[in-house]
């Protein structure tokens, strides 16, 4: 993006000579770091591979980037590895909207009734702060070796955390602004809806971003726990039955998931900011 | 008795764990229709308080106040507040900022809506009526707000130092500016501030306050030759220096 804007700037007609050479410099910088970029993941890559055919990494225990593209490819073939990945990204973006509808909901609620978010504000300390991966055993004996638990799993990591950094956005709103609403006569409705909701937009989409990951990384918990299927489940079997194919390329194609997952919200935080 | 808004032994307290701080003591005065009025005090004498108490944001701890010899809370007057920032909300744009009163109050009937459109031609923004307000000039964004409480009209403007945060130049054309849209819409006015040069070049009357507890250290009638009524030419009026120093003086002798 930067690139192609740089690229364009410098080729511009009408500037002077200085910017033009300015332009250049940054463009070639630009540039510098971008090699810099693939050679460092061409040249892992590389000894990666090398390493497991010379035989000074095991294959068996390391994998290769060229048996791990084997096995996706093999696993894409017959589908079941769009299946794994589907599961894994349906029981996160389930979690995800959980969440966020949960939180926000929370928020508004606690930012209502002053004297409810003292009573639980101990309380929301307390499980914000706690390893949820503790109580992942206590939600399979509740709730069973299946979707449920992950699903819950996944929301215990995120929603604490996003109740309680929403609340504290909506009550350090502007004083005045609110004090706006008041003169021309409305209500606390009209302050939540005309003020609170509108200016936390930005704050909401951050934790968004936040949230995504954090669903992630409680589905993937979850999977490992109690699952029969999805990318997590593929990581433990796969370590179980020594497949390090197998665990490699699920975790590859969880990198690729994630950074895919906070690039849609980015697009979606761009479309708000216009 | 033909006031529009009169006071009556008006006190009022904060109250908070560290105790008790009375903020205002007995005031009494009255405003008749279209009057402007400043008030001047030191800072943290309860002007702000004052407002607050007027607009009906506080209830007093004792004494009344009456709107047409009605009891505040009786009526359904608008009363117009304008805050020291514009507090133009980013995410609207300024038709929709200027509409926030009549959303509120459930009144944007076309007639209305069409009376935003008529005040932003009149007062030279009707380029910006799409616009974000973060385009628009420190003066620009303080003459929408004063539409915004405009569109609603209100009989009675409470201006809080809504010059305040501007600089010095853009205050001086601000105030003239909001001064005679004011002036123009009939409107009656109350400006707080801690200006002495801007209360008498704006008012009829200006009310000088004592340090906290606020009480009325002086009521003083502002009559400058009619031809030097506007904000800007009043600063040149001979008699302007005199009112300057009384209200000076007032403020300052009773320091110990």
């Amino acid at each position: 993006m930067k690139y192609k804007m740089l690229l364009g700037m410098s080729k511009e007609p009408g500037i002077s000579e200085e910017q033009r050479t300015f332009l250049r410099d940054c463009l070639a910088k630009e540039r510098f770091i971008r090699i810099c970029r693939w050679l460092f993941f061409l040249s892992f890559l590389a000894l990666w591979e090398i390493g497991a055919r010379v035989g000074f990494l095991n294959p068996f225990i390391f994998s290769s980037p060229g048996r791990i593209l084997k096995s996706a490819v093999s696993m894409a073939s017959d589908g079941t590895l769009f299946y794994h990945l589907g599961i894994t990204l349906f029981e996160t973006f389930f979690s995800f909207f959980i969440v966020m509808a949960f939180g926000i909901l929370a928020a508004v609620l606690l930012w209502w009734k002053e004297s409810l978010a003292r009573i639980l504000e101990p309380y929301l300390i307390v499980l914000n702060s706690l390893p949820k991966t503790a109580l992942a055993p206590i939600f399979i004996v509740w709730l069973g070796n299946n979707m449920k638990t992950i699903i819950v799993a996944a929301v215990s990591v995120a929603v604490f955390g996003t109740i309680i950094t929403l609340y504290t956005d909506f009550i350090s709103v502007e004083e005045d602004k609110i004090k706006l609403i008041r003169t021309l006569g409305g209500t606390r409705k009209d302050i939540l809806f005309k003020v609170i909701l509108p200016s936390n937009i930005p704050s909401i989409i951050s934790i968004m971003k936040v949230n995504i990951g954090l669903s992630l990384v409680g589905v993937i918990i979850g999977e490992f726990l109690a699952a029969k299927a999805g990318l997590g489940y593929l990581i433990i079997y796969g370590s179980q039955v020594f497949k390090l194919d197998w665990v490699m390329m699920s975790i590859v194609i969880l990198c690729i998931a994630a950074a895919g997952l906070y690039q849609l919200l980015s697009i979606a935080e761009r479309k708000t900011e216009r | 008795m033909g006031d529009l808004l009169s006071l009556n032994h008006v006190s009022y307290s904060y109250h908070s764990l560290t105790g008790e701080t009375p903020a205002l003591t007995d005031i009494s005065f009255g405003v008749p229709d279209g009057e402007f009025l400043a008030i001047v005090g030191p800072s943290g004498c309860g002007k702000s308080t004052l407002l607050s108490l007027i607009a009906g944001l506080l209830p007093p701890s004792s004494g009344n106040i009456q709107i047409k010899g009605k009891n505040l809370s009786d009526q359904d007057l608008h009363i117009g507040y304008m805050l020291q920032k514009d507090h133009l909300l980013d995410w609207r744009t300024t038709y929709r900022n200027l509409a926030l009163g009549l959303e509120i109050q459930k009144k944007d009937t076309p007639e209305n809506l069409a009376k935003i459109d008529e005040l932003l031609k009149a007062y030279g923004l009707a380029a910006f009526r799409d616009a974000k307000p973060s385009s628009l000039s420190g003066g620009m964004r303080q003459r929408a707000a004063l539409i915004r409480t405009l569109v609603l009209n209100p009989d009675l403007l409470l201006l809080d130092e809504p010059f305040s945060a501007l600089d010095y130049q853009t205050r001086i054309t601000v105030s003239d500016d909001i001064w005679q849209i004011i002036r123009k819409e009939k409107k009656t006015a109350i400006l707080i501030t801690h200006d002495i040069s801007e209360a008498v070049s704006m008012s009829d009357r200006v009310i000088v306050l004592s340090k906290r507890p606020g009480t009325i250290r002086a009521i003083i009638e502002i009559q400058l030759s009619p031809g030097n009524r506007s904000p800007i030419k009043a600063r040149s009026d001979p008699k302007f220096k005199d009112y300057f120093n009384q209200i000076w003086k007032e403020l300052t002798d009773h320091e110990i």
